[in-house]
C-alpha cells in the first residue's frame, strides 16, 4: 500500500494542492479519502519535487484540508476491458450503474491512449449508407471518419444521430452491383427498408458496436438514445457512459476518453467495428474551461483554454481504420452550437479536426423540414473516394456537386424574387427557384424512420434535376445525362 | 558535474535543476525513458525544457542527460520517398520498433538509413582545390533527383582522397585538407554523405536573387490571375472546409518544382495517409514517374504532441534548403501555420510568459518572418555558379475565418501572394475555392518579362483584363440585386456573361478529373483568349438599335468553349484556331441576321 498523504493545503474548485509528497508523476491516478471515507479519483495535473496539483473527477464537497487523505497509486486513470463490456451501461466515470457485476478485465488501458501512427493509417473508404438522402448523397459518410453534428438548442440532432445509428450500414457487392444497374427512367426497384433494423451496421459477417458517451445531457436526453437501441435490439451489442447534467462536472473530461478507449480495443483488437456517438462536447469544452481558469490559466478565445484544439484532437484523431486490422471507428460527436455561431470556438476547432460536419439548420426546421440538414456549410471531407462506380453509382459525385450548386443558385434566387418579385425572374431562374422548393420538399424531407436507399436517393435526384435547362447541368457528365435523366 | 534531474513536469513543459552547463536549445533526454527534449529557457540553476514525446509517468526526480547538441536534422541521400515525423525519425521506423499502429514513447530511430549504399560517383579529384559547397560528387537518389554531395559550409581546401563506388553515409568517401587560420597547419577533415544542421539556423548562400519565374501549379486561378514566383512566398488562409487541403496537395502534385517538401504540421491523420497512399500511384505531369519520388512528407499529426508541432516546420524547411544548395527548384508546403503558431502559444502560456494578441507570444511575427525569409531564389554557395530556389506555401487557419487575427495578418505582412479561400464558394462547389476579388499578388510585374518570352506578348494583358471584368461584375451584381437584368444595358449584360464564362469555364477546375486536374500555362493562355474572343466579337454587333442579347446568350459556341477544359494538351492549338473561327463565324451570323431584320422593319416601315 503507498502512503496516504495528510497534507492538501488547498481546495479551490475541482483542485487540490498536495504538499511534502514525493515520488509523484505527471498525469498520476490518486484517490482522495475524505474524513466521513467516501473516495473520490483525481489526477496529477502538475508534478514538482514537493508539490502535487491534483484535479478531482468528482466535486469537492465535503473535503477538508485537514483530515483528508491522498494516496498516489503509480499509474495512470485506466478501464479494465473485455468482450463482456457489450451490453453494459457505466458512469461517466466508468463505473458500472446497470446493477451489472464488475468487468472481469482481460487487460487495463490507459484511457488516454496512444497517437495513431499515420504511417499505420488505412484510408478510409467505404461508404456507408445511412438512409438519409442528404447525408448519403451529398455528404457521405465513410467507414472511419469522424463527423459530427453540428446542432443548437431546440434542434433535432438527437434523432438524426439516433436514426443513424440506427441505419448505418455498408452495401454488399451484389447491392452495388444491382445497383449500378438501374437506370433513372424505372422507378426505383432496390427497396432496402425491411433489412435493416434488424441488421444495423454492417454485413452480415462483420462485427458491429455502438459505443454512446453522454456528457452533461439531461436524464431525458441520455434515456432516449438507451430507449432507441433498446428498440432495435442494439442494446446487447452496445456499451454506455453516462454524465447527466446533475453528475460532477469535471468527471466529462475523462467520459469520452473512456468510451474512446473501449472503441479502440473492440476495433482493433476484436475486429469490431465501432460506431461512437459523443453528446454533448460543447459541456465537454465547459468542464475543461472550469478546470483551465481553477488553475488561472491565460485564457484563449472566450476563456477556453489555449490547448481546446489539441484536446479536442487527442479524441476526435482516435478515430479510423488501421492497416492489417479488420475493425474501424467511426466517430458521431454531437454539439450544440451556443447561439448557432459556427465561429464559436467549439465548432470552429471541431471543423477544423474533424472529416467535415452536418450542419443542422434552424431555417429549414422552422419550415417544418426533417432532417433539417443544410447543403451549405455541410461537408464530408472523405467522400470523393466512396462515391462513384464500385462503391455506390458512376454518377454519384456528379450528381452531388450538380444537386448542391443548384440548391446554393436556387436559395440565391430565392432571395432576390424576394426583392424583386418573382415575376421579373427569367425562365431559367424560375426553373431554379422551382427546382429548391422541391429539392426541400423532396429530397432533404423524408420520415423520422425512412430508411432510402442510396439507388432511390440518386433517383430522386435525377428526377429533381429535370426541372432545370439541360444546357445548366454543367456539373454532370453528358453519359449519365442520357442514361439517367427522365425523358419528357 | 552533477546530473541534473526534474523538479517539475507540467505537459510538455518540464523544468529540471542543475542546468549550469546547458545550452539555450541544446537537445537532452528526459527520464529514464529517455524523452527527446529541448532547453527553452535557463533561470540560473535550472532550466526549463520542452518534450516531444507525452510526458505522462514522468515525475521530479528523475534524471535529464544532456547531449551537448542543438536539434539538428541529418541530411544525405534517403531523405526523399521519406514519411518523417516532426523531429525527423522516419515512421514507418517507429512502427516497427514500437511493433504497434500507436506511437510509442522513448523510440529512438535514425534518420537516414546506416545500412544502405549508395553508388558515389566522384567528379572530383585529389588535387583539386575545392571550398563550401562545392560538388564533390553525386548519387542518383531517385529515378527523378540526383543527389550532389556538397562540402559542407565552413569547409574550404584541396582534395587529399577521393573514393568512387558504393558506400553507406557513413563511411568516408572523401578527405580534404583544411589549412588551418592560426598555425597554417593543414588538418584533414573526413567527408561523409552525412551531413548535420540544426534546423532553426538558416542554411547559408553565397547570394539571394530577385524572383523571375513563376512557379507553374496547373491551377488556372493561380498561374493566370495570382502567380507565384520559384523562390516566393504565399500564404493560403480560409476557414475550415474551404479548401486549403486539397489546394496543397494540389500543388504538391502539380507544381513544377523538381523537390516537394509536404509539412501536415498539427493536422489529420488521414490527410497524410491520403497523400502518403496517392504519391506512389500519381504520376508526375512533368516527368511521368511517380510523384513520391520527388517528395519528402513530415507529419505530426494534431494527436502528437505539440512541442514536436513547433519543431516540424524548421526540420522541414532545412531538409528543403539542403536541396535548394544542391541547386533544385524546391517548393515547401506547410499546412498548416496556424497549428505551428498554437504550439508555440501553448509553449509560451506554460513559461508563463507575457502574451500578445490572442494569448500568442510577441514573437510570433519575428518567428513567422524567420521563417519565410528562409525562401527566396538564390546564388548557391560553390564555386559553379548553381541557382537554386525555395518556394514556401503556408496554409492559415484563421478561428472563425476571420482574416484580421494574429497568424493572418503575421502571415500576410512576409508574403507576397495571397490567396483568399471563400467558404462560399465552396457552397456553390466552385473548386478551387478561391476567391478572385480578395487574393493577389505582388508578382505579377516581376513575371511579365517571362510571360512575354514565353507564352504570348498579350498574357499579362489578357490577366488585367480578365480581372477588371470579374470586378465589374460584383459592381453590377449589386445592381441586378436592387433593380433586376432588364436593367441593364447590352454592353453591361455582356460584361456579366463574360464574367459568367471566365468563372464556370475558367476559374472552375475540376481536381478530380484526370485532363481539367492539370493545366498548361499555354493551354491556360488559350482558353481566356477564346473567352475573350467571345467578348470583342460580341462587343462589335451589341451596340446595334435594339439588340436581343439572349441570342448572345443562346450561341452554341459557348458550349465549345465550356468543354476547353477537357481538352487534351496535344494538338490543343488547333483546336482552340477553330473554336475561335467558330466564335467569329456565329457572331458575324448574328450581326447579318439582325441586319437583315432591321432592314425588313425598315420595309414595313417604308
Amino acid at each position: 500500500m503507498s502512503t496516504a498523504y495528510k497534507t492538501v493545503t488547498d481546495i479551490a474548485g475541482p483542485l487540490m494542492m498536495v504538499e511534502g509528497i514525493e515520488g509523484v508523476t505527471y498525469d498520476e491516478l490518486c484517490e482522495i479519502e475524505l474524513t466521513d471515507g467516501t473516495k473520490r479519483l483525481g489526477k496529477v495535473l502538475d508534478a514538482r519535487s514537493d508539490l502535487a496539483v491534483v484535479q478531482l473527477f468528482e466535486e469537492a464537497k465535503g473535503a477538508t484540508t485537514e483530515g483528508t487523505k491522498v494516496r498516489f497509486l503509480g499509474r495512470t486513470f485506466e478501464i479494465g476491458v473485455s468482450e463482456d463490456i457489450l451490453g453494459r451501461i457505466f458512469s461517466g466515470g466508468g463505473k458500472p450503474i446497470d446493477g451489472g457485476p464488475e468487468i472481469v478485465p482481460e487487460k487495463k488501458l490507459d484511457i488516454n491512449g496512444a497517437p495513431i501512427n499515420p504511417y499505420s493509417r488505412e484510408y478510409p473508404d467505404d461508404f456507408i449508407q445511412t438512409g438519409i438522402s442528404t447525408i448519403d448523397v451529398l455528404n457521405t459518410l465513410v467507414r472511419g471518419q469522424k463527423l459530427p453534428l453540428f446542432s443548437g438548442a431546440g434542434l433535432p440532432h438527437n434523432q438524426i444521430a439516433a436514426q443513424l445509428a440506427r441505419q448505418m450500414r455498408v452495401l454488399t457487392p451484389e447491392e452495388v452491383e444491382k445497383g449500378e444497374m438501374i437506370d433513372g427512367n424505372r422507378q426505383s426497384t432496390v427497396d432496402n427498408r425491411q433489412e435493416t433494423s434488424d441488421q444495423g451496421p454492417g454485413t452480415s459477417d462483420e462485427k458491429f458496436a455502438v459505443i454512446f458517451a453522454a456528457m452533461g445531457v439531461t436524464y431525458e436526453e441520455a434515456q432516449f438514445f438507451q430507449n432507441e437501441l433498446e428498440k432495435t435490439g442494439a442494446l446487447s451489442r452496445a456499451v454506455l457512459f453516462i454524465n447527466t447534467a446533475d453528475n460532477p462536472v469535471v468527471e466529462r473530461i475523462a467520459t469520452p476518453r473512456l468510451a474512446l478507449t473501449v472503441a479502440e480495443y473492440l476495433a482493433y483488437e476484436k475486429d469490431y467495428h465501432v460506431t461512437v456517438l459523443l453528446t454533448d462536447l460543447t459541456n465537454y469544452c465547459e468542464a475543461l474551461r472550469e478546470v483551465s481558469a481553477a488553475r488561472k490559466e491565460v485564457p484563449g478565445r472566450r476563456g477556453y483554454p489555449g490547448y481546446l484544439y489539441t484536446d479536442l484532437a487527442t479524441m476526435y484523431e482516435r478515430a479510423g481504420r488501421v492497416r492489417g486490422k479488420a475493425g474501424s471507428i467511426t466517430q458521431i460527436p454531437i454539439l450544440s452550437m451556443p447561439e448557432d455561431d459556427i465561429t464559436h470556438p467549439i465548432p470552429d476547432l471541431t471543423g477544423y479536426i474533424t472529416e467535415g460536419q452536418i450542419y443542422i439548420d434552424r431555417g429549414l426546421h422552422q419550415k417544418g423540414i426533417y432532417p433539417p440538414i443544410i447543403p451549405m456549410g455541410s461537408l464530408s471531407r472523405l467522400k470523393a473516394k466512396a462515391q462513384g462506380e464500385g462503391k455506390t453509382r458512376g454518377d454519384h459525385s456528379g450528381m452531388d456537386a450538380q444537386l448542391t450548386a443548384s440548391y446554393a443558385r436556387g436559395v440565391e434566387i430565392r432571395e432576390l424574387a424576394v426583392i424583386l418579385g418573382e415575376s421579373s425572374l427569367n425562365d431559367t431562374d424560375k426553373a431554379f427557384l422551382k427546382f429548391a422548393d422541391r429539392f426541400e420538399n423532396e429530397f432533404i424531407r423524408q420520415g423520422a424512420t425512412e430508411n432510402r436507399s442510396i439507388y432511390e436517393s440518386l433517383n430522386i435526384g435525377w428526377d429533381l434535376l429535370s426541372e432545370i435547362p439541360r444546357e445548366e447541368l454543367k456539373r454532370v457528365k453528358d453519359e449519365y445525362i442520357e442514361k439517367y435523366l427522365p425523358k419528357k | 558535474m552533477s546530473q541534473p534531474t526534474i523538479v517539475k513536469v507540467v505537459g510538455p513543459l518540464v523544468v529540471a535543476k542543475g542546468m549550469k552547463h546547458a545550452k539555450m536549445y541544446e537537445v537532452v533526454k528526459v527520464s529514464k525513458e529517455k524523452l527527446v527534449g529541448e532547453v527553452i529557457e535557463l533561470h540560473g540553476d535550472e532550466g526549463s525544457i520542452q518534450v516531444y514525446e507525452e510526458t505522462s509517468g514522468i515525475g521530479p526526480g528523475e534524471p535529464v542527460e544532456l547531449t551537448g547538441a542543438t536539434l539538428s536534422v541529418e541530411l544525405g541521400p534517403g531523405l526523399l520517398e521519406q514519411f518523417y515525423d516532426g523531429i525527423q525519425r522516419p515512421l514507418k521506423l517507429i512502427e516497427e520498433v514500437a511493433n504497434s499502429q500507436y506511437i510509442t514513447r522513448g523510440i529512438d530511430v535514425p534518420g537516414l538509413d546506416r545500412e544502405r549504399k549508395w553508388d558515389f560517383n566522384p567528379v572530383k579529384e585529389a588535387g583539386d582545390e575545392v571550398s563550401e559547397g562545392d560538388i564533390l560528387g553525386t548519387v542518383q537518389e531517385t529515378t527523378l533527383i540526383e543527389h550532389k554531395v556538397m562540402v559542407p559550409p565552413g569547409v574550404n581546401g584541396t582534395v587529399k582522397e577521393i573514393q568512387s563506388g558504393s558506400f553507406t553515409i557513413e563511411d568516408t568517401i572523401a578527405v580534404i585538407d583544411v589549412e588551418e587560420p592560426e598555425t597554417k597547419n593543414q588538418k584533414p577533415v573526413n567527408i561523409t554523405m552525412l551531413q548535420r544542421w540544426p534546423i532553426r539556423n538558416p542554411r547559408p548562400t553565397k547570394s539571394k536573387l530577385l524572383p523571375s519565374e513563376p512557379l507553374s501549379t496547373g491551377m488556372r486561378v493561380l498561374d493566370t490571375l495570382f502567380p507565384i514566383a520559384r523562390g516566393g512566398a504565399g500564404a493560403i488562409p480560409g476557414p475550415f472546409g474551404a479548401g486549403k487541403t486539397v489546394t496543397q496537395q494540389s500543388l504538391a502534385k502539380f507544381s513544377d518544382a523538381q523537390v516537394i517538401v509536404y509539412i501536415g504540421c498539427g493536422e489529420r491523420g488521414n490527410e497524410m495517409t491520403e497523400v502518403l497512399k496517392e504519391f506512389p500511384e500519381l504520376k508526375d505531369p512533368n516527368t511521368g514517374e511517380p510523384l513520391m519520388k520527388r517528395t519528402v512528407l513530415i507529419a505530426n499529426t494534431s494527436n502528437m504532441p505539440v512541442a514536436a508541432r513547433e519543431a516540424s516546420v524548421y526540420t522541414g524547411i532545412t531538409i528543403a534548403e539542403y536541396y535548394r544548395d544542391m541547386g533544385y527548384d524546391v517548393a515547401l508546403m506547410a499546412d498548416s501555420t496556424s497549428r505551428w503558431a498554437e504550439a508555440m502559444r501553448e509553449m509560451s502560456g506554460r513559461l508563463q510568459e507575457m502574451p500578445g494578441e490572442e494569448g500568442y507570444p510577441a514573437y510570433l511575427g519575428s518567428r513567422t518572418a524567420g521563417f519565410y525569409e528562409r525562401t527566396g531564389a538564390c546564388q548557391c554557395l560553390g564555386t559553379d555558379g548553381r541557382k537554386g530556389s525555395l518556394t514556401a506555401i503556408g496554409a492559415v487557419s484563421p478561428p472563425g475565418g476571420d482574416f484580421s487575427e494574429p497568424v493572418t495578418q503575421n502571415t500576410l505582412r512576409v508574403t507576397k501572394v495571397f490567396w483568399a479561400l471563400d467558404a462560399k464558394l465552396t457552397y456553390k462547389r466552385h473548386f478551387p475555392s478561391i476567391n478572385w476579388l480578395q487574393s493577389y499578388s505582388l508578382y505579377t510585374n516581376a513575371l511579365d518579362p517571362y510571360y512575354a518570352k514565353e507564352v504570348a506578348d498579350d498574357f499579362s494583358k489578357n490577366r488585367i483584363r480578365a480581372a477588371e471584368i470579374l470586378q465589374q461584375e460584383s459592381k453590377l451584381e449589386e445592381i441586378v440585386r436592387l433593380v433586376g437584368t432588364d436593367a441593364l444595358s447590352p454592353k453591361e449584360q455582356l460584361t456579366l456573361e463574360t464574367a459568367k464564362m471566365i468563372r464556370e469555364d475558367f476559374l472552375f477546375q475540376n481536381a478530380f478529373d484526370p485532363v481539367d486536374a492539370y493545366t498548361s500555362i499555354k493551354k491556360q493562355y488559350r482558353m481566356m483568349r477564346a473567352i475573350l474572343t467571345f467578348m470583342d466579337c460580341a462587343l462589335q454587333i451589341i451596340d446595334q438599335e435594339d439588340f436581343d442579347f439572349s441570342r448572345v446568350q443562346k450561341l452554341d459556341v459557348k458550349s465549345d468553349i465550356t468543354k476547353c477544359s477537357f481538352l487534351p494538351e496535344e494538338g490543343m492549338e488547333a483546336e482552340f484556331d477553330k473554336i475561335e473561327d467558330k466564335i467569329r463565324t456565329q457572331m458575324a451570323g448574328l450581326k447579318d441576321s439582325s441586319a437583315e431584320v432591321s432592314k425588313k422593319e425598315e420595309v414595313v416601315a417604308v
